[in-house]
């Protein structure tokens, strides 16, 4: 009904979507995560890794040492005061867009360490985007809160930037060089969220041809 | 540190443990050799400690890592004690010494009030004192004299207070924030 079919019609070589859709669609199918693991919650997001569990399949196995290729932080285990600033140097050393997870009670709230040595929550030093419960949680409950942070990135728009003020990160994109952007797109918005899926593939128009 | 293998051999029935116990022919010998560096004697649990006068305390290290007879040539620990508040002397500072020839243990204690805890250093005699001395004093305000590098080791540098003293608040003084 709108200038996609017309487009689908008269151009069936082309697959037209929301550039938010497909920029996330890429995001959120490789979520490589920076290891941040600091305790006993390390031992299981490398078994989330493992052949048993295999995280692979949602695309977020490639853990990388260097926080540069990282798009994710799982920070797994209790923080204490003076890996703070280490952990908010290498958050600040992953390049944008980024997000974390709190894995286990300890990153999430200090855990059964209430003293001196322990930051209560790593939300005190970085922005947390997926929390776990669970002492330690299981693999499955890390697979589990990266495909929440799936659902939570594909929601995302290219729009949005974290750390950086609402205007300002408006104002960081020239007007005019991303069409979505564009104030008369945000109406499109309100359309479900199937929308996209209501579109015939190129498969299927095949097939109906 | 001192319940190694040895030690549950010496708990035989006939060594029950007791400050009455005959002192250890290691004792004699730092008895006989100098009477004013050994303070009391403690024997419990088959493990023999000495306290030491806070002077000497270098000296008798010096004496016991040499001494042919002793042979401590291998400084397991030291850590500090805070007895409480309102006890006084309110802190102690142990040595743990072993020998690696010998095959056996000492422990020796200087005890000191809170107004100077000050001890003389022995990385001099053991260069693993270090790090040990410098968590000591990182955790109990115990200040060693002579000590190359007094840092802190386990707390942040910027760390207020010492963090085992009774009166240090379990949360700390403030709570965390990223300055």
């Amino acid at each position: 009904m709108g200038l996609e079919n017309v487009i689908a019609e008269a151009l069936p070589e082309v697959l037209t979507t929301r550039l938010d859709s497909l920029i996330n669609w890429a995001r959120k199918s490789s979520l490589w995560p920076a290891t941040f693991g600091l305790a006993c919650c390390a031992i299981e997001m490398m078994n989330a890794t493992s052949s048993r569990n295999d995280l692979a399949r949602f695309g977020s196995e490639v853990f990388r040492a260097s926080p540069r290729q990282a798009d994710v932080m799982i920070v797994s285990g209790r923080v204490s005061r003076k890996m703070a600033p280490v952990l908010r140097r290498i958050y600040d050393q992953m390049p944008e867009p980024k997000w974390v997870i709190s894995m286990g009670a300890c990153a999430t709230s200090g855990g059964v360490f209430d003293n001196y040595a322990i930051v209560q929550g790593v939300d005190k030093i970085v922005p947390v985007d997926v929390y776990i419960p669970g002492c330690p949680p299981r693999p499955e409950m890390l697979i589990h809160a990266v495909m929440m942070l799936q659902d939570k990135v594909s929601k995302e728009s290219v729009r949005d930037r974290r750390d950086i003020p609402e205007e300002e990160a408006r104002e960081a994109v020239v007007p005019g060089t991303l069409p979505i952007t564009d104030g008369s797109t945000a109406q499109q918005d309100t359309l479900p969220e199937s929308r996209p899926y209501t579109i015939a593939s190129r498969h299927e128009r095949r097939r109906s041809t | 540190m001192t319940s190694g293998p040895d030690n549950i051999e010496q708990q035989s029935p006939e060594q029950t443990p007791s400050s009455e116990a005959a002192p250890s022919p290691l004792v004699a010998a730092l008895q006989r050799e100098h009477p004013e560096w050994v303070g009391e004697v403690i024997v419990a649990f088959g493990e023999t400690t000495i306290v030491v006068p806070r002077e000497n305390i270098v000296d008798a290290c010096l004496f016991l890592k040499t001494s042919p007879e002793t042979r401590f040539d291998f400084l397991s620990d030291i850590c500090g004690v805070d007895r409480g508040v309102e006890e006084e002397p309110r802190f102690e500072v142990n040595y743990h010494l072993f020998s690696t020839t010998k095959y056996h243990r000492v422990r020796l204690k200087v005890v000191l009030n809170e107004e100077d805890t000050h001890v003389p250093s022995v990385t001099g005699i053991w260069r693993t004192a270090n790090w040990h001395e410098r968590e000591t004093f990182d955790l109990f305000g115990v200040i060693f004299d002579g000590h190359p590098d007094l840092r802190r080791i386990l707390l942040p540098d910027d760390w207020q207070g010492h963090a085992l003293r009774k009166d240090f608040p379990l949360r700390g003084y403030e709570p965390y924030s990223l300055k």
